[in-house]
């Protein structure tokens, strides 16, 4: 309730045109020339001091990437993208991991106070305990380079490995070698496997068997380059017995020119283990003309590799100009669980071609997808999912639900399911909704004394309530917030 | 409190309200009655505020003032309350979340202090328990799944909250039960006070039998076409409609 409240204060204080984080911090970077070849991926792999199977790595995804081309099957439509126009490495200048937050650059942390990052999470970047038990570990990925790390002694404590991917290239060569690529392998897809040959950092995170990670860790992307191409590589391992929850959030500043984003995140659960793995994004959309804003290549995929294992998905999605994002679970253990849940909202002339896939490989696997499009404006909203069932996968059970809630007569929802089983028993059950928020619905509001904005947001969280009830507390208001505020101006 | 004069009103090239003339003193409760498809519903909404009308004539003056330029969300928070006749479903939205928003917002344009939390569960409590509407209900998404006499009550369970000037009751019996019928009597009967005014437009002389009004109007194709006392609305239920519907025509 108080949620909802404070939505309603958000939306009332922000101003139209303005995108709320719509701003550039002027920290010096130390970059890689333009365009993409052999010598800048060696150039990057020696920026990060990477060892030499680390290189050999990065040179054959980029040979390969250069025998691919780009996919065309998504509802999403943009002039064609010159990579050779872009920049594939940009860092702070100061890139020695500071010691404290004092030695943490002072723009930087007034960054994170502009971007709005919850008080709680200010606080820790403070050092001072939170008034909730429940704590927040943030690495910020600040212009492709991890920053600062916080709470690292804590987690060190409980065994979990939390750092920069580069770091664990360096420190944890054998785990990394062994799962990097094991999810989304190089050869995967055209920006995959980009990614794969020129990443600039990400988030590692490993947690030993039987280990509860002591807090939830979170990680602040921001695109703060010209013409930077952001490539950020994200690997989680959870051993047997293991649990982790992880949250991605993000803004970025108002550009012109579009802005690339191909990020792989690549999630392996072992027996028993389980990840949840939660995403609210919002990143510059374009502007009230539909000019600007990222174009957001996501692969996303989790591995249920061990048996009863569980592997959750939630994102909220209201930002970026283009959204190309699948996260996934393979479920190929026995009993493993895959779940997707979740938010995506467009506006003005935002595409969103987004959904999931779960592969029932293993026995009595289960999944369940929850997907709720909200189109405003003349944006289009995609959701495109794939259920499937292996010729072994026997019990394997589905349940999808997608939503879709149309604001205006301008803008599009389009649901597009593919369905494959090979197994006899297998069973998956499809939902499907279209509405429309109705004259009458938001008249009822109105003659109740709400404004046509503080309406807009009450029957949209109403219409997401369910997911944004497995965002972990803390961002749940945010998220809500971000829903709001991308919905403003779509009605009156 | 209220006075219309001469409103017309329409939709598209139909024309619904064809010179309405009504004045509802402060303090007075009167009834409107009327065949199916007269205007009652319309005239509800164009006096709070929805869009979709053209006006083509006329005035409403509500507190000495002109009210046709001002958006429904600030007539709401100068004190005009409509109960509907179809209340509308919110999905997701729990009774109590939209009855604190609602509450709040006509607070917040008013320029009072918001109510907390415990303040407002404390308001509610006491309103809800009136009108049988229980806590369960309460939690649930407003009026989804509700009956047609639980959305009823959850409409003058708002009325009694939002505490309007003026409250326009459209059919707010039609689907109750004898007892629910009693309950949302004596809940409106209860908000009847020398500063309030209401509308209550209904087809049936057993709910003024529990509301009395002070006037009954009785409207026949977009007019106001007779008022008089009490006794008025038992002599349409004696006669119906027949002499006014020819009047008019
Ligand atoms: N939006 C609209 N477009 C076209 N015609 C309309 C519209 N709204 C109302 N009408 C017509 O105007 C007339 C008056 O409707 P209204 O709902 O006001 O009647 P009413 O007196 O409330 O009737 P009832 O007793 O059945 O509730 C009806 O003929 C109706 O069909
Ligand atoms: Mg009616």
């Amino acid at each position: 309730m108080p949620a909802v409240q404070e939505t309603i204060d958000q939306v009332s204080l922000i101003d139209v045109d303005q995108y709320k984080y719509g701003f550039v911090t002027d920290i010096e970077s130390d970059r890689a020339p333009k365009g993409l070849s052999e010598d800048i991926v060696r150039f990057i792999s020696a920026k990060k001091n990477e060892p030499e199977w680390m290189l050999e790595w990065r040179l054959e995804a980029y040979r390969r990437w250069l025998t691919m081309t780009e996919p065309k099957w998504a509802r999403v439509h943009y002039p064609k993208i010159d990579f050779d126009d872009l920049y594939y490495y940009s860092a702070p200048k100061s890139t020695k991991g500071p010691k404290s937050l004092d030695e943490v650059d002072p723009e930087l942390l007034a960054t994170y106070e502009k971007l709005g990052i919850p008080l709680r999470e200010r606080e820790i970047l403070a050092g001072v305990e939170g008034a909730s038990d429940r704590r927040v570990a943030v690495d910020a990925v600040f212009d492709s380079v991890s920053v600062v790390t916080t709470f690292k002694e804590e987690l060190k404590k409980a065994g979990v490995i939390f750092c920069a991917i580069s770091e664990a290239i360096r420190e944890y060569p054998e785990i990394v070698k062994k799962y990097l690529g094991s999810v989304v392998p190089t050869t995967d897809n055209y920006y995959a496997t980009l990614n794969s040959a020129v990443f600039s950092d990400g988030s590692f995170v490993y947690i030993p068997e039987g280990v509860r990670c002591p807090m939830e860790l979170s990680t602040y992307f921001r695109i703060n380059e010209r013409n930077t191409g952001q490539f950020e590589r994200t690997l989680i391992i959870a051993e047997k017995g293991a649990y982790v929850s992880y949250l991605e959030g993000c803004t970025a500043p108002m550009r012109d020119e579009n802005q690339l984003h191909a990020a792989v995140v690549e999630l392996v659960a072992l027996d028993d283990a389980e990840i949840k793995y939660s995403t609210v994004q919002n990143w510059y959309p374009g502007d009230k003309d539909g000019k600007g804003g990222i174009y957001n290549f996501v692969t996303k995929r989790g591995d249920c590799r061990g048996d009863r294992s569980k592997i959750s998905w939630t994102q909220v999605e209201t930002g970026s100009a283009i959204t190309w994002k699948y996260p996934s679970c393979i479920l190929r253990g026995d009993d493993s669980q895959g779940e997707f849940y979740s938010i995506a909202v467009s506006n003005g002339y935002q595409q969103v071609d987004s959904g999931t896939k779960m592969i029932h490989l293993g026995k009595r696997t289960k999944s369940r997808i929850i997907s709720k499009g909200i189109a405003a404006g003349r944006s289009d909203n995609t959701y495109r999912g794939l259920v499937s069932a292996h010729r072994k996968a026997s019990g394997a059970r589905n349940f999808t639900n997608c939503d879709s809630l149309l604001i205006g007569d301008k803008c599009g929802a389009h649901t597009v399911p593919y369905i494959e089983s090979k197994n006899a028993s297998a069973v998956f059950e499809h939902e499907a909704t279209t509405s429309k928020i109705a004259d009458d619905q938001l008249f009822y509001c109105l003659q109740r004394g709400l404004s046509s904005e503080e309406a807009v947001a009450l029957i949209v969280n109403g219409f997401v309530k369910d997911v944004i009830q497995q965002l972990p507390m803390e961002f749940a208001v945010e998220a809500q917030k971000l829903i709001s505020i991308s919905l403003e101006g779509s009605v009156g | 409190m209220l006075e219309i004069r001469n409103l017309h009103a329409s939709v598209g090239d139909r024309q619904i309200l064809r010179g309405v003339d009504l004045v509802v003193p402060t303090g007075e409760v009167h009834a409107i009655m009327g065949p199916n498809g007269s205007g009652k519903s319309t005239l509800s909404y164009v006096l709070s505020g929805r869009d979709g009308y053209d006006i083509t004539e006329g005035e409403i003056l509500f507190d000495g003032k002109e009210i046709i330029d001002m958006p429904a969300e600030e007539r709401a928070a100068a004190g005009i309350f409509l109960a509907f006749q179809y209340p509308l479903e919110i999905p997701g939205v729990a009774t109590m979340t939209f009855l604190k928003a609602a509450l709040n917002a006509q607070r917040k344009a008013r320029g009072e202090a918001e109510l907390t939390t415990p303040d407002f569960m404390r308001r509610v409590k006491v309103a809800a328990e009136k009108l049988n509407v229980t806590q369960e209900m309460l939690r649930r998404p407003l009026n989804v799944g509700f009956s047609g006499g639980e959305k009823k009550r959850n409409e003058i369970l708002q009325m009694a909250l939002l505490e309007p000037k003026l409250a326009i009751l459209d059919e707010t019996d039609s689907g109750l039960d004898i007892d629910a019928l009693r309950v949302v009597s004596d809940g409106v009967n209860a908000l009847r006070s020398p500063n309030r005014s209401m509308l209550v437009i209904t087809h049936y002389q057993r709910l003024l039998d529990h509301i009395v009004p002070d006037v009954v109007h009785v409207m026949s194709a977009g007019r106001i076409v007779r008022s008089g006392g009490p006794e008025l609305a038992l002599e349409l239920e004696a006669n119906g409609y027949a002499g006014y519907v020819e009047a008019a025509a």
